[in-house]
Formats: structure tokens, C-alpha cells, sequence
């Protein structure tokens, strides 16, 4: 546990990189999590390349979904919408550097969920 | 010693095996999640044990010795739970897995066979998904028209609004007789009545109430009252649905199939007597065993005095918790009026934060909207943290809550 909330994430929590809305936005899409009433909206500018110029996230939710969404705009930032595709729960999970149980997973993936989803449209969301 | 009224927690505590664990290396179980579901004490867990290991029979159609002594043992169970809560014959009391199952079983059988289209049913706000959603599928299927009693911003049941929608002509009152969220003891004889007077029957959710303090069926004057074992130190899979005998006697029967019938012809039946009419298929046996055995244990302690001591406890929880700066609690102030549920939120830590911090501590708290999703949203909370108590928890249980609780302000500072 002292490990889930390291000071990287507790950071990330307290002071959201990117955090608000992009308007206008190229991309823009936001999921829930019913059952715990995680909220993530996330906002993209795109470039003619496909190049994320801007990113920003909005909601809330438990420390380790706006954590590691804050994370994963920090990190897509610059990168193109096709590198995105690539993303797997393994760079989440390495991003937050933790291991989670199913419950706590959830909550971790829901930003890269709205991230692909938004992106590329649901066939791009197998959850595993 | 370790005396609450009456009651050694010390003494029971020791009953429970779940009780003498570590959830980490060093770190005690503080089990605070007994709304969920409750821990069990040796002597069902054993009841089980000898069930499974030297009665195991099918039951009603044996006539070998296994057969009849499984049997007996399945039937005196159920003389056991009708009498803890006072119903005048066993034959009103099925089995049926938990109190989803009982709901949904009113709903299907007597719903689809005395309501139409128009017909109007009232519930509250402050119910679980269980008693809401078998209903809207009967409002869907029939078209029966739903009015929901107001709960007012303490959490009590707005009574007032209640005689108002009486008025409509409802056919049948169903709510909780506590809320799992807000704790709130619901004024269920006055809420029998006034249905009755207005030609309204009543299903009572008694999932957290029959595990907490001594409930007559008769007394509080309901049609149907629903209540699982597993929340009442007995096993999962295995609940009771109470109907008075009129009624159950007029209704069709749910699921078909092994003990609910008498006879059957190839194309048609002849449905059993009560209470098998509605028990269909091989029932959990040993499950209805240790039911039978974990009410034997609640009744060997005394409702009243559990009762007591959940008052004991929420009272010096709700003081303790207050104290923590930043947190805000749900339901009524007045103790006399909740069962021994505290569902709080704290700013600025979301409610899983703070389960997940806690339990780092050893203490189990649920966190979420608790299957009560429309009551969080009239509170505008997408969730809150909820600590429950029950016979085997004590002030250091408490304790323990509130130190880790102070911990989670830190952390999140
Ligand atoms: C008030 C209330 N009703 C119904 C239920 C459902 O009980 P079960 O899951 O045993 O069917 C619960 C359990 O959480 C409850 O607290």
C-alpha cells in the first residue's frame, strides 16, 4: 500500500499536470466509471500530422485515475495519435511504477480508455 | 474483560477465526464491513463442516437414513428462523438464496398475477438497487406506474410526502426497514399501517435490520419480509423470503421445477403446499443448515442486547469521526433512530483512497455508492466511505478507525 501511494503519485493527484479543458478541441471524449464514480474527459489538438500539439484532462475520481491520467498527458504529449494505438495497461502500470488488484486496475486504465476510445472509437478498447 | 452490555467481546471475538487473522505481516483485522457481509462464527462454520461431512443427503425424497437426517436438520432450521422472528407457521418461511432473490420473487409471482397496467407501487429513495430494480422491470413488463417517498437531507423517510402518495391508490408499499447507507431505522409499523389503511400490502427489505435487532413480522404488521443469512453471521447463498400465508397461498409459483411440485402431468402441474410451492430445484442444504445454526448464535446472545451495543458503538463512532477535521457524516444525528452504520466523506480524499489507506492499517471499510446509487446522487456524492459494526466489534475497533482516518488526512494534505 505505502507503495500505491508513492509521492510521484500523490504529486500527480495534488498538482494535475494538464489539467482543465481544450476548447476548441480536435478530439474530445470523456467516460465514467459507475461503480466508484470515476469521471475522465480529455481533450486533444492535433496537428496535420496527426501530432499532439496540446492535451488536457478533466474530472475526478480516486488518486490513482487522475493520477494516472495526469501522467498520461504528460507523457503523449508530442507524440503522434498512431504512437497512442500502441499503448498497453503495462505503460499505465509503469507510469505509476505499482502494481494494482483488479478493483484498484479499473481506476488506472479508465484515462487511457477515454484517451483510445476518443482517438480511434470503441473497437480500440479490449479490456483485459 | 471487554463488557458492553452485557455482552463479552472478548468472548465472542474468539468465535470468529476470521477475527484472529493478519491482513498484513504484524497487522490485525479490523473488520468494519459487516453491512456488506458478516464474518461467521465457528460454530457455523462447523455446522457445515458436519453437514457436508456426515449428513450429506438430498432432501424431502430419501428414505434412507442420510436422507432423513439431512432433512430434519433442514426443516428444524426453518422452525428456528420462524420463530426468531415470531412468524406464526414455518410453512411462511422459503428458503431462497438472499433477499434480491425474495424481492425479485415478489415482484415476479404475486406482481404479474394481481397488478396491471396503471396499478401504482411505492418505494424510496433511500433503497438499495434490490428493492428497485425488480420493480422497474415489473414497470417495464406491465406498465405499473412508480411513486418514491422523499428522504429528507437528515435521511429520514419524508412521512409526510408518504401520505400524499398514498392517496394515489398504491397496491403494495415495499422499502427497507434500515438503509445500508444512511443507517436510518425506518418507522416500518407506522409505515404498515397506513398502507394497509389505504388497501396497500407491504414488502419490508429487512436485509439489514433482521441482523441487528429482534424483528416480529407480526408485530410490525408487514405482507413480505425479505433478509439474508449472510449478513446475520450465517452463510452465502442462502436467504429467507417470509410471506403471511394468504397471501403466498393465492400467488402462483415462481420457478418450476423439483420440490415445488406435487404432481405433474405431461402438460401440467399441480403446485406443492407451502412453503415448497416456491422452493424449486435442491436447495442449499447446508447452507439452510448453518442459517439455522447462526440464529441459534444471535439468539443465544439476545437480539436486544446487540441491539444495545450497536447503539453503544455508533454513538462513540460518530463522535469519534466527527472529530476528524474535514469529514462529513450521512444520516441522522440521532442514534436512537440508526443501526450501526457510518458512512462518511472526507475533502479531498476520494472514499477509495481512504478504504485503501485503511486497510493498509487493518481496517476493512467499504467504499462506493453501496448499491444505493439514486440515494449518493440525491446527495450529490459520487461515493462515500462506510464503516459498519456489529456484535464482535468494540470502542478500540473505533479507535483504530478514527487513527487511520488521521493518517489519510495527512497523506493527502
Ligand atoms: C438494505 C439491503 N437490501 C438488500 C440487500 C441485498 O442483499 P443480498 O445481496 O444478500 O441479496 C442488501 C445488501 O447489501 C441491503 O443492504
Amino acid at each position: 500500500m505505502d507503495d500505491m501511494y508513492r509521492e510521484v503519485i500523490l504529486d500527480h493527484y495534488k498538482n494535475p499536470r494538464h489539467n482543465g479543458e481544450l476548447d476548441p478541441a480536435d478530439i474530445s471524449y470523456q467516460d465514467d466509471n459507475p461503480l466508484c464514480g470515476d469521471m475522465i474527459r480529455i481533450d486533444l489538438r492535433v496537428d496535420k500530422d496527426n501530432k499532439i500539439i496540446e492535451c488536457a484532462f478533466s474530472g475526478h475520481g480516486c488518486a490513482i485515475s487522475q493520477a494516472s491520467a495526469s501522467m498520461l498527458m504528460e507523457d503523449i504529449k508530442g507524440k503522434t495519435l498512431d504512437d497512442i494505438k500502441d499503448y498497453t495497461r503495462d505503460d499505465i502500470l509503469e507510469m505509476l511504477g505499482i502494481e494494482l488488484g483488479p478493483v484498484r486496475l479499473k481506476c488506472a486504465m479508465l484515462s487511457l480508455k477515454v484517451l483510445k476510445v476518443g482517438a480511434y472509437g470503441v473497437q480500440e478498447w479490449v479490456e483485459d | 474483560m471487554n463488557i458492553n452490555n452485557g455482552i463479552d467481546i472478548d468472548v465472542i471475538k474468539k468465535d470468529f477465526p476470521a477475527l484472529q487473522r493478519e491482513v498484513h505481516p504484524g497487522v490485525p483485522l479490523v473488520y468494519l464491513d459487516t453491512t456488506a457481509t458478516s464474518q461467521k462464527p465457528a460454530a457455523v462454520l462447523d455446522s457445515l463442516n458436519r453437514y457436508y461431512s456426515y449428513h450429506n443427503a438430498n432432501v424431502h425424497r430419501g428414505i434412507h437414513t442420510l436422507a432423513e437426517e439431512a432433512t430434519a436438520a433442514y426443516e428444524n432450521s426453518r422452525k428456528c428462523i420462524a420463530s426468531f422472528i415470531g412468524a406464526t407457521s414455518e410453512k411462511e418461511v422459503i428458503f431462497l438464496r438472499n433477499t434480491t432473490e425474495a424481492i425479485n420473487l415478489v415482484a415476479h409471482a404475486w406482481g404479474r398475477s394481481k397488478l396491471v397496467a396503471g396499478d401504482r407501487v411505492i418505494l424510496s429513495e433511500m433503497e438499495h438497487h434490490s428493492n428497485l430494480v425488480p420493480w422497474h422491470i415489473l414497470s417495464e413488463a406491465l406498465g405499473v406506474e412508480i411513486d418514491v417517498i422523499n428522504v429528507d437531507d437528515e435521511g429520514y423517510l419524508d412521512m409526510d410526502h408518504y401520505v400524499n402518495l398514498l392517496n394515489n391508490g398504491p397496491k403494495l408499499v415495499s422499502v427497507t426497514h434500515m438503509s445500508n447507507v444512511l443507517g436510518t431505522v425506518n418507522p416500518i409499523k407506522t409505515i404498515s399501517t397506513l398502507a394497509h389503511d389505504a388497501g396497500a400490502i407491504v414488502m419490508v427489505d429487512a436485509a439489514q435490520s433482521v441482523p441487528h435487532m429482534k424483528v416480529d413480522v407480526n408485530e410490525i404488521g408487514a405482507d413480505f419480509v425479505a433478509f439474508s443469512a449472510h449478513k446475520m453471521c450465517g452463510p452465502t447463498g442462502i436467504g429467507v423470503l417470509w410471506g403471511r400465508r394468504d397471501i403466498l397461498e393465492d400467488i402462483p409459483p415462481f420457478l418450476g421445477g423439483g420440490d415445488m411440485i406435487k404432481r405433474v402431468y405431461l402438460r401440467s402441474f399441480a403446485p406443492n403446499d407451502l412453503p415448497y410451492k416456491f422452493e424449486a430445484g435442491t436447495p442449499a442444504i447446508g447452507e439452510a443448515i448453518g442459517f439455522g445454526e447462526a440464529v441459534r448464535y444471535l439468539d443465544g446472545i439476545g437480539m436486544d442486547k446487540i441491539w444495545d451495543h450497536e447503539q453503544t458503538l455508533v454513538k462513540y463512532a460518530m463522535e469519534k469521526v466527527n472529530q476528524v477535521p474535514g469529514v462529513t457524516i450521512y444520516g441522522p444525528s440521532n442514534s436512537q433512530y440508526r443501526g450501526g452504520v457510518v458512512a462518511f466523506t472526507l475533502d479531498g480524499v476520494h472514499p477509495h483512497d481512504i478504504a485503501q489507506v485503511l486497510d493498509s492499517d487493518g481496517v476493512a471499510v467499504r467504499a462506493g455508492h453501496h448499491c444505493a446509487m439514486p440515494l449518493h446522487e440525491k446527495y450529490s456524492l459520487m461515493a462515500t466511505a462506510r464503516a459498519s459494526f456489529y456484535i464482535y466489534n468494540d470502542v478500540d475497533d473505533v479507535d483504530a478507525l478514527v487513527d487511520s482516518l488521521d493518517k489519510v488526512r495527512h497523506m493527502f494534505k
